[in-house]
């Protein structure tokens, strides 16, 4: 994903002069800084991504470590945010729970960006009967209760993987599984559609004429030039696999209780809120302000990078 | 109109038995014995479970128990709770309603909410309106529906003392009070699920009412002297929710998603409670029949959004 963060800082100084010099991923970083909450959310984002992946370093109390002083103490002191039932630090598990979602949000997210992608290749540029088996699937898929499913899925596969990679690992690559495999199909979708106008453009036929196989035109050629609305998908996925996972802890089907995602210190605080409302609040407004940046920056790179949709 | 909604149906049944046969392989791939549960319990005597087990046919090769299973499902035999002890479509009977009716009213209350306030944000673009109801459209699909619904509680039952956040099915009041007590115990679930759908509706309701206010035929509407309430309601509302109810059908499946966890949240129960409940109590026939309940009810949506395709578009039944 090179064109979530373009690192070129000329884009703004380039302006005045001749245009013919700017790149366009220069010219998506000017008109996504135009964007004004997107670019604030981009900041309030990384943020949270380098407190989440180097706090830990410099915040050094134990996820397990229990103060039978401060049970359920509120935030404050020795707690920035507070203990739970046991006196565990809800910092401490914030921040371990964070690396977790957010790794989560990004590896499904690239797993149904990959499907999406190949899925939707294959259809766009196969036609005939291959494209209709294709998209039969995918649709099949669209209409799939997707929570049920995922549920199911889980509660059935969680034992025997558990017993393969251990059992971190082996809830991790589950839930990324399962989440990328129910979100491939608007990015199967949005590329076929691509590929569809892409393939009769001038440039493509250029390349047919001198003799560019098929892969080289997909590669070279047409996918390239249907990444936009692909980053803009793989973003706004992002934030729905972050929420999917949340929910699925939240319903006390996603990692196990020792293992502290957002969604299940969540989970674990709804029982004590008459007593301590930080413990569900924290762990809620984290996901909350993780899910709208993204959605803020995704709607930024729409902006910036497929200009004719408007939705 | 008749054959049109006649063909619709035709095409709904092959993705019902699409998705009958993916959760059928799900179930059959999966490790584990649905008997498990049975084979534990020392009430059950061994020859019952084998019994049992030839009467599911669970010997047999896996296209045959798909056959047996869909004919059985088909005939309306679902099987039988191994948890709650009566049969499944009795079960499910009773569950389904109080979802039916959460969900319903949840997307009466978006549709109030998303189509005034899309289109009026549609009809004067960027300005402060706009602005404020964009903004609160992204806050209100980023907050998940599990976190929505703690603060609510937190909020109403728990700060202000107004509603109850557990739900009753066997309420003690009667007549005008059963009505009121109910009532107050609907309005939570209802507003967290209606709101989270409004939040997506109105955006799509604003970009679709964009895309059709600038076409000519909105202009000539207005140089013949119409008023602007009828040239809005008669003809850019009809034409802008044609994309809108593709796009709504196409988001059934989360709206089903989110009343599963409204309903844990609320303690309703639902269809979706009892779906959670099966899965962590291992009950596999009233997992299966839940899950195809959702599909089902997926599709039947999908198919009244393309009926409704064809009342706003008269051009797709002639078709």
């Amino acid at each position: 994903m090179a064109g979530s963060t373009p690192a070129s800082a000329t884009a703004d100084r380039s302006q005045g002069k001749a245009v013919t010099g700017v790149s366009p991923w220069a010219e998506a970083w000017r008109r996504f800084k135009r964007h004004r909450l997107a670019y604030w959310s981009l900041w309030i984002l990384g943020a949270l991504v380098l407190a989440v992946l180097v706090g830990p370093l410099f915040y050094k109390v134990g996820i397990n470590d229990i103060d039978f002083q401060a049970r359920l103490a509120g935030p404050g002191g020795k707690h920035p945010m507070g203990t739970d039932d046991l006196g565990r630090d809800i910092l401490a598990r914030m921040l371990y729970g964070g690396r977790i979602s957010l790794a989560v949000g990004f590896a499904a997210m690239l797993m149904a960006i990959t499907v999406g992608v190949i899925v939707g290749s294959i259809a766009g540029i196969a036609r005939g009967w291959v494209d209709t088996a294709l998209m039969w699937v995918t649709d099949l898929f669209l209409s799939l209760p997707q929570l049920p499913l995922l549920l199911l899925l889980i509660f059935l596969f969680r034992d025997p993987l558990k017993n393969l990679f251990g059992l971190e690992l082996g809830i991790f690559i589950l839930i990324v599984a399962v989440i990328g495999g129910f979100r491939w199909m608007p990015v199967a979708r949005l590329v076929r559609a691509q590929f569809f106008s892409l393939r009769e453009k001038e440039f493509v036929e250029a390349a047919r004429a001198l003799g560019a196989s098929v892969p080289r035109q997909v590669v070279r050629h047409i996918l390239p030039n249907s990444l936009g609305p692909v980053i803009v998908a793989a973003s706004i996925d992002v934030a729905a696999a972050i929420i999917a996972e949340s929910t699925l802890s939240f319903l006390g089907l996603g990692f196990p209780p020792d293992i502290p995602t957002w969604g299940r210190i969540l989970y674990d605080g709804r029982d004590y809120m008459d007593m301590a409302v930080h413990w569900a609040l924290f762990p809620g407004t984290a996901i909350f302000i993780t899910v709208l940046t993204i959605n803020f920056i995704g709607d930024g790179l729409r902006d910036a990078l497929d200009p004719r949709q408007v939705l | 109109m008749f054959n049109y909604i006649l063909r619709r149906l035709l095409i709904a049944l092959p993705s019902l038995l699409g998705i009958s046969l993916i959760l059928f392989t799900v179930l059959a791939l999966a490790p584990g014995d649905p008997f498990e549960e049975l084979a534990q319990n020392p009430n059950v005597p061994p020859e019952v479970r084998l019994a049992l087990r030839a009467q599911f046919g669970l010997d047999d090769p896996i296209w045959q128990r798909y056959f047996h299973w869909l004919l059985n499902m088909v005939r309306g035999d679902w099987g039988f709770s191994f948890v709650s002890r009566i049969n499944v479509d009795e079960l499910v009977g009773q569950r389904l309603p109080v979802t039916i009716a959460v969900i319903g009213m949840s997307q009466v209350l978006a549709l109030a909410v998303a189509l005034p306030v899309g289109v009026l944000a549609a009809v004067k673009p960027y300005s402060w309106f706009d602005r404020i109801a964009s903004t609160f459209a992204f806050i209100g699909f980023s907050l998940p529906t599990f976190f929505t619904g703690v603060l609510f509680i937190l909020f109403f039952s728990i700060y202000l003392g107004w509603l109850p956040f557990v739900y009753r099915a066997d309420l003690p009041e009667t007549g005008w009070q059963w009505w009121w007590a109910h009532f107050k115990q609907s309005i939570m679930p209802i507003m967290v699920l209606g709101l989270f759908q409004a939040a997506s509706w109105m955006r799509y309701v604003r970009s679709s009412v964009l895309d059709v206010i600038r076409l000519d035929y909105v202009t000539t509407a207005r140089s013949k002297g119409l008023a602007e309430r009828v040239v809005i309601n008669k003809h850019v509302v009809r034409n802008a929710l044609i994309p809108v109810v593709t796009l709504v059908a196409l988001q059934m499946p989360a709206v089903f998603g989110g009343a599963i966890v409204t309903e844990q949240i609320f303690r309703i129960p639902g269809i979706g409670s009892l779906l959670i409940d099966a899965i962590l109590r291992n009950d596999t026939p009233v997992i299966m029949a839940v899950t195809f309940v959702f599909s089902a009810l997926v599709i039947v949506f999908n198919l009244i959004a393309d009926i409704l395709y064809g009342w706003l578009d008269p051009r797709i039944s002639y078709r």
